[in-house]
């Protein structure tokens, strides 16, 4: 596996764009959930207007700390700004959606 | 019928006795099974009894629990050789208590002294400022970190930046420690203060089983971990961390009392190892913690024989010869004005005298006042600190901690043959009589082992020795008690020796002098008056003086009439010598002229007796008179 599991779908006509970083550790069913979840959300509300790195720090443990990961899943929304963290299986959707102003923007 | 009858008998007999030896054979096998089921019920109990028997003997048998050493001076003798290796220990308290500065050293000391690399987890302080706040004690953590026997990870949380949706767990914080602990292999880590995590994560159900089972992680690798734990509202810590770190349980507090704060610690758990449950006051020095286990102190310091005078003549003379001995501990107490710091003073300038350095705490005086006071009883401690050998160190009131800590510094520095310490008793501002006494074993200990002659000065308001004064008796070795007496309109200081280890001292009391030249002691009088001081001594003694001069006197009176009594005597004695000798002479002389003019008489006197025909009775056969006797 590449050192980013990149899932880009295509970059917006110009207006906002969102870079999300999805830090996992391992392949537990609890991760899979959370990048399913965040994909659904994505697709739903800013399709074709984000990016989505997925990273498993069970490969990259260094990251964990330049990162100041501590609990995982963690969500970290680079772009809008601010960077803002969030932690959890992304199992709340509706939350989700104000967290990551991915509604507002639409 | 008979011989029937007979057969019965016999049968009934033979049943009778079958009963009994039925009832025997049942009587012993119950016997049996019952000294059977003790044996057993032995065997049980002896294997119950065995396994807690070795695990807990202090000898250490097949049940003693491995320890990692902690370096922290006095932590180890508490906890018997240190924490748990590879469990977890809580050090918990509250804020400002001390518990980051014990996790940094347990690690620092497991880098530097035990070979133990470590890992700090910070969520408090940034790396930077932890290695900051440690440089001043000593701790060179940018070093260990470069040397690669340290990570530092300082991990941010903030409730802000922590939006929790659904479910969540902690690998990243395991993988983080983990990546931390392989990077430098470490043996030691440190969580501090993993309370800040629930102020993150408002899923505290959550977090709680993830800590649970960070730490059957870290118990799992082998790690000794320390884990601090801010107290909570009656409970150890705020969240009941207690509850998942059961091994090992350390009870940080600072009290404050009367106005003077204390740090103490406690071990109030440690399972599988005996550990002192006592509350151990503990300083943070400049070189870290240290924790005062009284218990310990170590008796171990090797006695001097050699004698340190006590800058009193009179004084080393009452003490046996010499006075006190060399690395000894000296109480000096008495009621105000009585010449305590005098005496404190003539001790450090014998020593000063003798080359030796002394060292003045004063807690009540300024050095220019004590040495100003001490000249005018003729001791010039001017010069001594001029020369370098005297050193004063004037106190305000501080903590005993604080106290302990800078009169250890400073001996250590100066390295001092003699330390007075007046008056200790104004200590007591600083704690309560029993913290004093703590403080001064601990300091007593401190100063013996480096073979310093200490004098301590107590104040007291009574004209016994005080209470504070008891809780000391047992510290020091010698116990000089100086009190004034009041009477005739005078009061008069008098000393005694209330005890000395070790000299056959004197059990006199003798009256205190402050003169021109120092201190002086007086025999005390004790006669048909009682016991008399000042000014009624005095008298006494003069009294006594002019007694003599009166005896000696008429004795000389008595003398020289004897003597002429003697030459009348030898005299008269010569008189009648003389007389005596005329008369002898006299006799001489008639005996010289002869018995002839004798028988002329007597012949002359018959002659004339014949012719004057005189009685015949008067006469005896030859005729004579009868008063005549012829020679």
């Amino acid at each position: 596996m590449s050192a980013y599991e990149t899932s880009e779908i295509g970059i917006s006509r110009g207006c906002q764009n969102w870079h999300l970083c999805l830090y996992v550790a391992g392949k537990s069913a609890k991760y899979l959930d959370a990048q399913a979840n965040l994909t659904r959300l994505c697709e739903e509300h800013v399709h074709g207007r984000y990016q989505i790195e997925v990273i498993d720090l069970v490969e990259h443990p260094a990251l964990a700390r330049s990162e100041d990961i501590l609990a995982t899943p963690a969500l970290i929304r680079r772009l809008p700004e601010p960077v803002r963290k969030f932690i959890g299986d992304l199992s709340n959707p509706e939350r989700m959606l104000v967290e990551l102003r991915l509604r507002s923007s639409q | 019928m008979a011989p029937i009858n007979d057969g019965t008998a016999r049968t009934n007999d033979e049943i009778q006795a079958l009963d009994r030896a039925q009832q025997g054979l049942a009587d012993q096998t119950a016997r049996l099974s019952q000294t059977q089921k003790q044996q057993i019920a032995a065997a049980e109990a002896k294997l119950d009894t065995a396994p807690t028997a070795t695990t807990s003997g202090p000898d250490g048998g097949l049940g003693e629990l491995p320890k990692a050493p902690t370096g922290i001076s006095g932590l180890d003798e508490v906890t018997g050789g240190g924490l748990p290796r590879g469990r977890p220990t809580l050090v918990c308290g509250p804020a400002g208590c001390g518990k980051t500065l014990l996790a940094t050293e347990f690690l620092f000391r497991g880098i530097t002294q035990f070979d133990e690399p470590g890992v700090f987890v910070a969520f408090e302080e940034t790396a930077d400022d932890l290695v900051a706040n440690v440089a001043s004690l000593g701790f060179d953590l940018a070093k260990a970190e470069r040397d690669g026997k340290l990570v530092i990870d300082h991990v941010s949380v903030s409730r802000g930046e922590m939006e929790a949706t659904g479910d969540w767990d902690l690998d990243g914080l395991f993988l983080r420690l983990g990546a931390a602990i392989d990077a430098v292999g470490a043996k030691r880590v440190v969580i501090d203060t993993i309370e800040t995590l629930f102020g993150a994560f408002s899923n505290t159900a959550i977090l709680r089983s993830e800590l649970q089972r960070l730490f059957g992680w870290l118990k799992e690798r082998e790690i000794t971990a320390v884990i601090t734990g801010e107290r909570g509202d009656g409970t150890l810590t705020r969240y009941g961390i207690e509850e998942y770190v059961s091994d090992c349980v350390i009870v940080l507090d600072h009290r404050v009392n009367e106005q003077t704060s204390t740090r103490r610690l406690r071990i109030l758990k440690y399972r599988g190892s005996l550990h002192g449950t006592n509350e151990y006051p503990f300083l943070i020095g400049d070189s870290g913690v240290s924790v005062l286990p009284i218990s310990t102190l170590g008796l171990r310091h090797s006695v001097s024989k050699e004698r340190v005078s006590t800058g009193v003549a009179r004084l080393d003379s009452m003490l046996g010869k010499g006075g006190f001995y060399k690395g000894s501990t000296v109480l000096v107490s008495g009621t105000p004005g009585t010449g305590k710091s005098t005496l404190a003073a003539q001790f450090c300038d014998a020593a000063c005298r003798r080359g030796e350095r002394a060292m003045y705490f004063a807690f009540e005086e300024s050095e220019s006042e004590v040495i100003r006071n001490m000249s005018s009883v003729g001791v010039d401690l001017r010069q001594w600190v001029d020369a370098g050998l005297l050193q004063f160190h004037c106190f305000p009131s501080m903590g005993l901690e604080a106290h302990l800590f800078t009169v250890q510094k400073l001996v250590r520095q100066f390295k001092p043959a003699v330390v007075v310490k007046d008056p200790i008793s104004s200590l007591l501002r600083a704690g309560t009589g029993a913290d004093v006494a703590a403080m001064l074993t601990r300091q007593v200990g401190f100063l013996k082992s480096n073979g310093v002659t200490s004098l301590f000065t107590s104040l007291n308001s009574h004209t016994e020795p005080g209470r504070q004064d008891q809780q000391l008796a047992s510290l020091v070795d010698t116990w000089i008690h100086v009190q004034s007496m009041v009477g005739n309109g005078e009061h008069n200081r008098t000393l005694y020796v209330l005890k000395s280890r070790g000299m056959a001292h004197s059990n006199q009391i003798r009256e205190f002098l402050l003169t021109n030249e120092g201190i002086e002691l007086a025999d005390f009088y004790v006669g048909s008056e009682g016991v008399l001081t000042g000014s009624a001594r005095q008298a006494q003694e003069a009294q006594e003086q002019s007694d003599g001069r009166v005896r000696l006197d008429d004795l000389e009176q008595r003398r020289v009439s004897l003597e002429r009594q003697r030459e009348s005597v030898e005299a008269q004695t010569a008189a009648l010598w003389r007389e005596f000798q005329d008369e002898a002479d006299i006799v001489g002389v008639l005996l010289s002229r002869g018995s002839g003019g004798v028988e002329g008489r007597a012949g002359r006197r018959a002659a004339q007796g014949l012719l004057r025909r005189a009685d015949s009775d008067t006469r005896d056969h030859k005729g004579y008179p009868a008063d005549i006797r012829l020679p």
